[in-house]
């Protein structure tokens, strides 16, 4: 089941996506969200789903791993298209009755929304993973240190969140390996995780929690003496070893992104 | 002697069928008697944690077959409760998963777990803190205000109050200075001595520690496993070993470097005491020769 975890996973690579600047990245991936949201048309979710489908094998990143990141979500997916196909009022295809004034009824629109949505969050998902698959965490809290630079003047603290989001991530898999361990370890003593009612599972927890909490705390404080007694003292006059540098590359992506957007907004407003 | 537990052609890889997928264990065929005091050595990455996982059924073997006192403890139908209440594993650096308010408590968790009455449960505390060396003063304490050695000695005494025939120990003594290193090594020496029957297998990077307690040893290489015989029998293959990254005891490598010399030392001397009397020995000869 941890091992399922593909969030902040970075699968490395050479491909055109893998060598975008990961700010250009960070706001085209904005862009393709918002995008996502704007379009209603279907001849538009045809070409959203080119374009997607485009990306992925830009990307070079095995599709097997894209599927495995949709995994967890697939309960999320197949809730809300079926909330959306019993929900929407409309022109009803079928219906079953059940007592008194409550049927269940399927609706023309209600097929057609519960498509759309799924295809929605699908991509949603698909294109954010897209994003970390193929940006090294550190390049990726990097680029969205630069990009919230800006608000430095009001007050946002860039480069301390960007640091925090660099320690989560670091920590993904190292705290997964901990659960692991420490589940083995109270299994050895006779501890069971897996079976009995609700209650009696959220109390079989305590015995993996607690030593994961310690353990999670202890970390924190080494990472911290470590990071003091190298001199780390925020982000003030920090240079980097690697520039961010964009290149023609990010500006033909920016073009390409930009034109697509076009072609779809167009598209909206004219049909 | 009977064999406690037996393992035929283990293999074992790690996130199979994945890209980063890792074959751990080798066609590994194993069997370890009743009442053996085994350590079990391996340069880091050769699959030592991995082994002794499988002998209570945590990890489930990619292909091969494990019994313990000739159940099957691979089959969908072991019963896995009962296997980890006979082999007992404290897993490396087993204070971090003290979780309880008090060290009874803690040391409670395993007997409770198999069932146990409340004053069965607390012979058994009573009888594991004196294995292992701990005061019953500190009973009501948290564990979390105990020192490192101490916790260590808390976690053994959780899994040996569910009175395991068989003990497995990862590492007992990474992390300890050397006082503490000797410390737990006695206590488990002592433990095995008080309880005969009790097979204890324990995991080690040093071969001082090994040639100091143990009765036999498997070393493992590559996943696989290398080497299994009494100590003299393995440390006797010293040259194999450092061939593999081993380094047998310096007084053998002593020994070794002796016999290579000329000097008709016999192979098997681990320890310094043995070296001391065979070298006495042989000036002893050479004045009367
Ligand atoms: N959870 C895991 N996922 C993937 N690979 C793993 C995992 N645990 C161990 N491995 C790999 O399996 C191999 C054997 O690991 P194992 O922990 O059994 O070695 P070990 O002999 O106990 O080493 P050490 O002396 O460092 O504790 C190693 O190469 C390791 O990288
Ligand atoms: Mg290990």
């Amino acid at each position: 089941m941890l091992k399922d975890i593909t969030l902040g996973q970075y699968v490395p690579g050479e491909s055109f996506i893998h060598k975008l600047d990961a700010r250009v990245k960070i706001v085209l991936t904005f862009v393709y969200i918002i995008i996502l949201f704007i379009i209603d048309q279907t001849i538009n979710y045809a070409l959203f789903t080119i374009f997607t489908a485009m990306l992925v094998f830009l990307s070079r990143v095995p599709i097997g791993f894209i599927l495995k990141g949709l995994k967890p979500m697939l309960f999320i997916l197949s809730f809300t298209a079926v909330i959306n196909l019993f929900m929407t009022q409309g022109e009803t295809i079928w219906s079953y009755h059940i007592v008194g004034s409550w049927s269940l009824e399927i609706t023309k629109e209600g097929i057609v929304i519960a498509v759309l949505m799924l295809l929605r969050l699908l991509y949603l998902v698909i294109g954010t993973s897209l994003l970390t698959l193929t940006t090294s965490p550190l390049m990726l809290t990097d680029g969205i240190e630069k990009l919230l630079e800006p608000f430095k003047k009001i007050g946002v603290p860039s480069h301390e969140i960007a640091m925090m989001m660099t320690i989560a991530i670091r920590f993904i898999p190292t705290l997964a390996e901990e659960t692991d361990k420490i589940m083995k370890a109270q299994m050895a003593r006779g501890a069971d995780f897996e079976s009995g009612n609700i209650v009696r599972r959220a109390k079989a927890m305590i015995p993996l929690l607690v030593p994961l909490f310690v353990s999670a705390f202890r970390r924190a404080d080494d990472l911290a003496v470590a990071m003091e007694s190298r001199c780390y003292r925020g982000g003030d006059n920090r240079t980097r070893m690697k520039q961010m540098k964009a290149t023609y590359r990010d500006a033909v992506a920016g073009a390409v992104v930009t034109l697509f957007c076009l072609v779809l907004i167009v598209n909206e407003i004219i049909l | 002697m009977k064999s406690i537990i037996k393992v035929e052609n283990l293999s074992y890889i790690y996130q199979e069928g994945m890209p980063f997928e890792k074959h751990a264990l080798h066609n590994v065929d194993l069997e370890i008697e009743e009442g053996d005091f085994a350590a079990l050595i391996g340069h880091t990455g050769s699959g030592k944690s991995t082994l002794i996982q499988h002998f209570n059924a945590l990890v489930k073997p990619t292909s091969g077959k494990i019994y313990i006192y000739g159940v099957d403890i691979t089959s969908t139908k072991a019963d896995l409760k009962q296997i980890r209440r006979m082999v007992g594993l404290v897993f490396q650096y087993p204070e971090h998963q003290l979780f309880e308010e008090t060290v009874y408590k803690d040391i409670a968790f395993g007997p409770m777990n198999i069932g146990f009455s409340e004053s069965e449960v607390k012979d058994r505390v009573y009888e594991a803190i004196r294995l292992v060396g701990i005061g019953e003063d500190k009973l009501e304490k948290s564990p979390f205000e105990l020192s490192g050695g101490q916790k260590r000695r808390v976690a053994i005494a959780g899994v040996l109050a569910m009175k395991p025939r068989v003990l497995i120990l990862d590492e007992p003594t990474a992390g300890l200075d050397p006082a503490g290193r000797d410390d737990i090594l006695s206590s488990i020496r002592a433990l095995h001595e008080a309880e005969k029957d009790m097979t204890v297998i324990f995991v080690s990077h040093s071969m001082e520690d090994v040639a100091k307690i143990a009765k036999s040893v498997i070393v493992m290489n590559d996943g696989r496993v290398f080497a299994h015989g009494s100590v003299a029998e393995v440390f006797s293959r010293g040259r194999e070993l450092s061939k593999i990254g081993l380094n047998v005891p310096q007084i053998t490598q002593l020994v070794l470097r002796l016999r290579e010399l000329g000097v008709p030392l016999s192979e098997d001397i681990y320890t310094v005491d043995a070296a001391v009397e065979a070298v006495k020995a042989i000036i002893r000869g050479d004045r009367h020769a």
